[in-house]
């Protein structure tokens, strides 16, 4: 792992003192335990601050579009898919951007570690095993036991866009992808089902956390910002919140690259990702599609054959 | 002499259904039924769109919201599109809707989606019989995305 941090560095150092990119967005050590916060180096003094470990969770690709000028970015698989959909959207000018590839084996849920051992005072990893001293004890984990659950399916650690890749690729298998979590909750009955959704919303506190963690959510004017027409009201219950998830995902559909970032930055512990991960297995199943894994292409929404699957029909 | 009363209400309970039609097929099937005195019920709330594409995800949400008992989103035939393409893009879109609403525990025939050309009015009654039936046989919407006074925190209760 140490390697790779000084292979990015080099990169880095490599790129800025050529001229070749006005800024690099890497990681660099957060001021929380267990916490990577974006690190935007703008001369070669300033790359020794880039780290890359289990604790990179944010999705870089949010910061490329807003960062003026030409950028390298360190990119591990969700980063890169949601580059190639932001660059099938036009949002992105590849001649402006160096992506450095990376292979990731996953990132931190801290949640499922606030959960046992109450907030984290202080923490270390070394070989794959996570030591952590928090408020209420201090417990050794193995990284494998902290996974974020989007990382436990992930089919893309590698990159699917690259202009140098540091490091070694990771094998994975290439099935198709199974969507367990998502059958578990359709097997429910509508009943159950709701109850999940109505219990979720009503601890959202419409923060927009997840929104601006968000790689694809770039619209100049979120809708739930707008006045004219005016969506919502600003008022927080669940009804509404739910309105804002669902108008969110919808936004969403086949453009979401399940990174998880907007799940990891929910404050409230929302399950956000059970409404994206519908929607991704929708498009998979109905469109044969994956959002992201060429810079080729449109997003699902954006075509059409003249058989689409028409299930959604009233009944006559 | 309550429980009277009620009855009277149910009888009289007609659900309202908010209807997006588009302007060159459902919308004139709409007329044509008109035009040609075919009875259907007057629970729809027509709202005129250029075209089923045009519709955004976030109307059939915000019917819901402001306390539609259903909804209704009908557009020309595929391959019949006035633009082309239009109901084509519109289709994976509405597909994607009700599966979402569904899978957050909407009742299925809230939202209902169907294709009536402008030759077709007295399919257009049909369609409307049967979504009022159905949207009739859930009762008002008391559902999830309502927004009463509080959110529905007091139906959680």
């Amino acid at each position: 792992m140490n390697n790779i941090i000084n292979d990015i560095r080099d990169k880095a150092r490599q790129l800025l003192a050529e001229g070749k990119v006005d800024v690099v967005i890497g990681y660099e050590k957060g001021s929380l335990p267990l916490k990577a916060t974006p690190f935007f180096a703008h001369s070669p003094a300033e790359v020794d601050s880039l780290i890359w470990d289990e604790t990179c969770e944010n999705n870089l690709a949010t910061y490329v579009a807003k960062t003026p000028g030409k950028k390298a970015i360190v990119a591990k698989g969700c980063d890169s898919r949601a580059l190639a959909v932001l660059l099938q959207e036009n949002q992105l000018v590849r001649d402006d951007l160096y992506i450095i590839g990376v292979s990731c084996t996953g990132v931190i849920d801290q949640r499922k570690i606030v959960a046992e051992v109450g907030e984290i005072l202080e923490a270390g990893i070394n070989d794959g095993k996570i030591s952590v001293k928090g408020m209420a004890g201090d417990k050794e984990y193995l990284f494998a036991e902290l996974k974020d659950a989007t990382c436990q399916t992930c089919r893309y650690p590698n990159p699917v866009l690259e202009d140098v890749h540091l490091g070694e690729t990771i094998a994975v298998s290439q099935e198709a992808p199974a969507f367990a979590d998502v059958i578990a909750l359709e097997e429910q009955s509508a009943g159950e089902r709701q109850d999940y959704f109505k219990e979720q919303m009503s601890k959202c506190i419409r923060c927009y956390a997840c929104r601006n963690a968000c790689p694809l959510c770039y619209c100049q004017e979120c809708f739930v910002d707008c006045n004219s027409p005016r969506w919502l009201t600003g008022g927080v219950n669940r009804a509404e919140n739910l309105f804002f998830q669902a108008g969110r995902v919808l936004h969403l559909a086949g453009r979401c690259v399940d990174c998880g970032a907007c799940t990891r930055a929910c404050p409230q512990g929302v399950d956000i990702r059970a409404l994206n991960r519908k929607m991704t297995k929708d498009v998979y199943t109905m469109y044969n599609h994956e959002a992201g894994i060429s810079e080729d292409g449109k997003p699902a929404l954006n075509e059409y054959t003249t058989n689409d699957p028409e299930q959604f029909l009233v009944k006559e | 002499m309550g429980e009277i009363q009620v009855e009277a209400e149910n009888k009289k309970y007609e659900p309202k259904i908010a209807a997006f039609l588009c302007n060159w097929c459902s919308y004139a099937g709409a007329d044509l039924a008109g035009v040609g005195r075919v009875q259907y019920p007057a629970t729809i709330r027509t709202i005129r769109v250029p075209c089923s594409g045009r519709i955004n995800p976030l109307y059939v949400l915000k019917a819901m919201a402001n306390g539609a008992d259903g909804v209704l989103v009908s557009g020309c035939h595929p391959g019949d599109c006035h633009y082309i393409s239009g109901n084509y893009v519109a289709r994976r879109k509405f597909a994607l809707i009700k599966s979402l609403l569904n899978h957050v525990g909407l009742e299925e025939d809230r939202i209902s989606f169907s294709w009536v050309s402008a030759a077709e009015g007295i399919r257009f009654a049909e369609v409307v019989k049967g979504v009022t039936e159905r949207v009739s046989a859930l009762g008002p919407n008391n559902g999830i995305f309502k927004v009463v006074d509080d959110g529905g925190a007091a139906a959680d209760e």
